[in-house]
């Protein structure tokens, strides 16, 4: 008998068995919101047809109220929201984490500034922003940098940590100054780790997002979900859930993707 | 033209004493070869040749001027291991001195330019025999081959001095013999002044014009760290006479 950890399943099995929980959590579902429904519609355990119904009236239908359709306009309204967070998130992790990282002195000026920063809790700080940036979307896409920049910064700073000082040592020999060797050895080397640290930020990205509409907005969908809470309208809440998964599983996937398409980062140091 | 004095330099880190009133003259074209036990300080020798350490005492001087505070391209580098821009081509990494030179603000070159700077980096990776390689990112090199290129680099800027540290101390023995042959060559072509660090014996006998060892003055059980280095032996491997005949008549 094989010992546990060195049995491995064919390539067919391995999709099957990853397939499996998901096959399992909707079979669970409809199985329960079946029973549920027995007697009447249920508003906790909506069937599919609740879930298409208000779905499609959404996707479809003119809002009376806004003039929109309200799934597409939450839609881009979150993302137009995450998008600009977290690009001015990178941009400021990029530049700040390159110069602190990479000059003594601005390291020595700033980095147990950041450190201390970093920990500041971004919702305890919300109610400043809103004091301070008021209601609207600035409020919101400083809360997502403020939530995010400093983990990138500090990301981009181990990263330029890493650059062995042989590399240093050898481009300075090749002539480089000091911009040369930040525009053609630290930028290169740490762009690939920027996108990766981005990558991991985009849970916290959507936690700021969800967060900041549901205190106060006019469209997204932490909004909405927040919105048609009141009506217990689980028929709305959960395929907006699922299509937040499937954005940020997109991201998340296109982001990769691009870090691939780096040529070198594919092969390993050493090979 | 390049001759190398080393005038009462010290080294110590607090306490620990590593180099201790180390006077050497290293004349133009030698090749010096440096040995001796892992903590000697044979590192710490050639950082401070580099100014990637400054001495706590003494100076070292080039041509009789003290050398720049920081690395500069007078003396080129090859360390063991990372001495490539892994971002960058193989022709790319040859490339990239001549660039950073000619171009301040972008590092890059352009137009006809960059052809007469590819075409001479082609020559110089055809020399190295990394000819057929160019496109290649260093990743994909052998221990060996990444090594050839950092030389190749490093001879792109025509330093005076070039400076090796265990550069083949990670390659097997029938790609260290290659690269010996090869680095006897470029040497001789380049007239350079070559100073190697290395842990091999042989190796320093069979590439060295001069040997030097250097090792701790004294070993104190009870205090190690306040004794440093001296150099200890300094053979002339191959004597200066029979070299430049041997080149008369080459």
């Amino acid at each position: 008998m094989r010992r546990v950890i060195n049995r491995h399943p064919s390539r067919r099995m391995k999709i099957l068995m990853g397939a499996l929980p998901f096959i399992l959590a909707i079979a669970i579902y409809a199985f329960a919101a079946d029973a549920r429904g027995a007697d009447g519609p249920d508003k906790l355990m909506p069937g599919l047809n609740a879930f298409t119904s208000a779905m499609s009236r959404l996707m479809f239908d003119i809002d009376r109220a806004t003039g929109t359709r309200l799934f597409w306009a939450d839609t881009w309204a979150s993302l137009a929201r995450l998008g600009v967070g977290l690009g001015i998130s990178a941009l400021i992790g990029l530049v700040i984490g390159v110069l602190v990282g990479f000059i003594p002195f601005l390291r020595a000026l700033f980095e147990p500034f950041f450190a201390a920063f970093s920990l500041i809790p971004p919702l305890a700080v919300l109610p400043i922003l809103f004091i301070l940036f008021g209601l609207g979307e600035l409020s919101k896409t400083v809360l997502i940098v403020f939530g995010i920049a400093p983990f990138i910064i500090r990301d981009v700073m181990l990263r330029v940590a890493e650059i062995p000082r042989e590399q240093i040592v050898k481009a300075q020999t090749l002539g480089a100054s000091s911009w040369q060797m930040i525009l053609g050895l630290v930028l290169p080397q740490v762009f690939p780790r920027l996108i990766s640290s981005v990558r991991l930020s985009l849970g916290a990205a959507w936690l700021f997002v969800i967060a900041a509409e549901a205190i106060t907005a006019e469209a997204g969908l932490g909004y909405r979900i927040f919105l048609v809470r009141r009506y217990l309208a689980m028929d709305v809440i959960l395929p907006y859930v699922l299509w937040i998964t499937l954005l940020a599983f997109a991201m998340d996937y296109a982001l990769r993707r691009t870090h691939d398409a780096i040529p070198w980062t594919r092969f390993k140091e050493g090979g | 033209m390049a001759l190398i004095e080393f005038e009462n330099v010290s080294k110590h880190y607090g306490d620990t004493i590593v180099l201790e009133n180390l006077s050497l003259t290293i004349e133009d074209n030698e090749f010096l070869a440096v040995v001796g036990p892992s903590g000697a300080g044979k590192t710490t020798l050639l950082r401070m040749l580099l100014s990637q350490e400054a001495p706590s005492s003494g100076r070292i001087l080039i041509d009789g001027a003290p050398i720049a505070p920081e690395p500069m391209p007078d003396r080129g580098v090859v360390f063991q291991r990372y001495s490539v821009l892994p971002h960058r081509t193989v022709i790319g990494n040859v490339m990239t001195g001549p660039e950073w030179q000619a171009a301040p603000f972008t590092g890059r070159l352009f137009g006809k330019a960059r052809q007469l700077l590819k075409a001479r980096a082609q020559d110089m990776l055809d020399r190295v025999g990394l000819g057929g390689h160019a496109a290649l990112y260093p990743a994909q090199l052998s221990g060996g081959q990444q090594q050839r290129l950092a030389i190749a680099q490093a001879l792109m800027m025509n330093p005076k001095v070039l400076l090796l540290d265990e550069p083949f101390g990670a390659l097997d023995p029938g790609t260290r013999r290659a690269m010996h042959k090869l680095v006897l060559e470029l040497w001789s072509e380049h007239q350079m002044t070559v100073v190697m660090i290395t842990h091999d014996l042989s190796e320093a006998f069979h590439l060295g014009t001069r040997v030097i060892a250097v090792d701790k003055r004294r070993h104190d059980p009870h205090a190690p760290h306040r004794y440093g280095s001296i150099i200890t032996s300094d053979f002339d491997a191959k004597p200066r006479l029979a070299r430049q005949l041997a080149r008369a008549a080459g």
